[in-house]
């Protein structure tokens, strides 16, 4: 059997994937994981995962390109230019030369 | 080359990475497989020669830190045959080839070690010129085999400090131990300048065009020399090759040219101590073969 190994090097932060172990079983997973992921101390806390308990998604098709729900779908440097003119405030905006 | 694989190409040498079910040319892998498990042995075959020096050290810390390093290096191989089983070569079969003669590992773990002075100079020096290869191995085109290596050089940077210690404790000592390194770093000087290679430029070797290895071989050699020299000379040691000098015009290092025939028959079995070696791990392949059973039995 092989266990994916994730570890956490200090409290707080993410456990991220560190490498696998192969053992007959868990018991003997434990063993090895602690042996070669944390014997110096190195890891806080380790997760061993049966690998084919791991469902991986790796595909995000964007079909109908939703910009509106990213930063990049809105450019609003025009409208606002426009807007501020309209209100007469265009020497308010930052990066107006102040006399 | 079909389209598919020159994609693929294109994409390693623009700096992407490739996961364990990634799709991967035979080629790619194949190259994967050999160097991995040539990496994975030198580290179990690396064990042997310190091992020799664990009841021989001089003090009960030497020892300690000695027993800490082999099994640092043993816990690196496991790792590193892992990734390689994970590429489809089982650790039994990369085992099988090693005892057979058929597995390669790296030059500097064919040759004996005579005295402390050795076991000193191999920590330090050997250990100092793995870790130019591996730091250059955490851009590996391969990401499983890349990340590994971040705990790997963590380990070695603390073998090289106890190296460098081991060494300072003899230059420092009298001059019977002073010369016991003078001596060792003669034995082992040819060894490490063979330790990168032979001086394959970055675009035609294989393994830089797949981005498995992210360095020319002389390049790891140059900086490795441009690290050590200067720290091996500020002892007052004597570097046993009259030709070394750094030309501060190009700041390269020029040396004489080493044997690149002796290094081809050192790697491939006939180094001073490689029968002994292989023959020793065959012996405890044999021994310890009663625990993978238990261990499977247990667990069945």
């Amino acid at each position: 059997m092989i266990y994916e190994v994730f570890r956490q090097e200090r409290k707080g932060q993410p456990f991220q994937h560190a490498g696998s172990v192969t053992a007959p079983d868990g018991a003997f997973a434990e063993i090895y994981a602690r042996e070669q992921y944390g014997r110096r101390q190195e890891s806080v806390a380790l997760w061993l995962v049966p690998r084919e308990a791991v469902s991986e998604i790796d595909e995000f098709p964007d079909e109908f390109e939703l910009k509106y729900r990213r930063v990049d779908g809105y450019s609003i440097k025009a409208r606002l230019h426009e807007a501020r003119e309209r209100a007469g405030t265009l020497d308010m905006a930052p990066g107006a030369a102040s006399e | 080359m079909d389209t598919r694989t020159q994609e693929f190409l294109e994409y390693v040498q623009s700096g992407g990475q490739v996961e364990t079910g990634d799709w991967m040319p035979d080629e790619y892998r194949a190259r994967l497989i050999k160097f991995i498990e040539m990496h994975g042995n030198s580290e179990l075959m690396g064990v042997l020669p310190e091992r020799d020096w664990i009841l021989r050290a001089p003090t009960l810390q030497r020892k300690l830190a000695l027993t800490a390093k082999i099994q640092d290096e043993v816990g690196h191989a496991q790792l590193i045959y892992r990734v390689v089983e994970d590429l489809g070569k089982p650790r039994s079969a990369c085992l099988d080839d090693l005892v057979s003669g058929k597995g390669k590992f790296h030059n500097v773990f064919h040759y004996p070690t005579k005295t402390w002075g050795d076991v000193g100079v191999i920590a330090w020096l050997v250990d100092a010129a793995a870790i130019v290869s591996q730091k250059a191995l955490l851009k590996c085109s391969y990401a499983p085999y890349a990340r590994i290596m971040k705990k790997i050089c963590w380990e070695e940077s603390f073998h090289i400090l106890h190296g460098r210690d081991v060494i300072l404790a003899l230059v420092t000592g009298t001059d019977e131990q002073f010369e016991l390194v003078q001596e060792a770093l003669d034995r082992w000087w040819e060894p490490l300048m063979h330790f990168h290679g032979n001086p394959i430029p970055a675009d035609e070797d294989p393994m830089v065009t797949w981005r498995i290895k992210s360095q020319a071989n002389e390049e790891a050699r140059q900086q490795f020399l441009e690290g050590y020299v200067p720290q091996i000379l500020e002892l007052g040691l004597t570097i046993p090759d009259p030709a070394l000098r750094k030309d501060e015009e190009s700041g390269t290092w020029l040396y004489t040219e080493p044997d690149w025939e002796k290094l081809r028959a050192v790697v491939t079995g006939h180094g001073p101590a490689s029968e002994e070696r292989l023959a020793f791990r065959r012996l405890s392949r044999e021994d310890v073969a009663w625990v993978e059973q238990a261990v499977l039995a247990e667990a069945a």
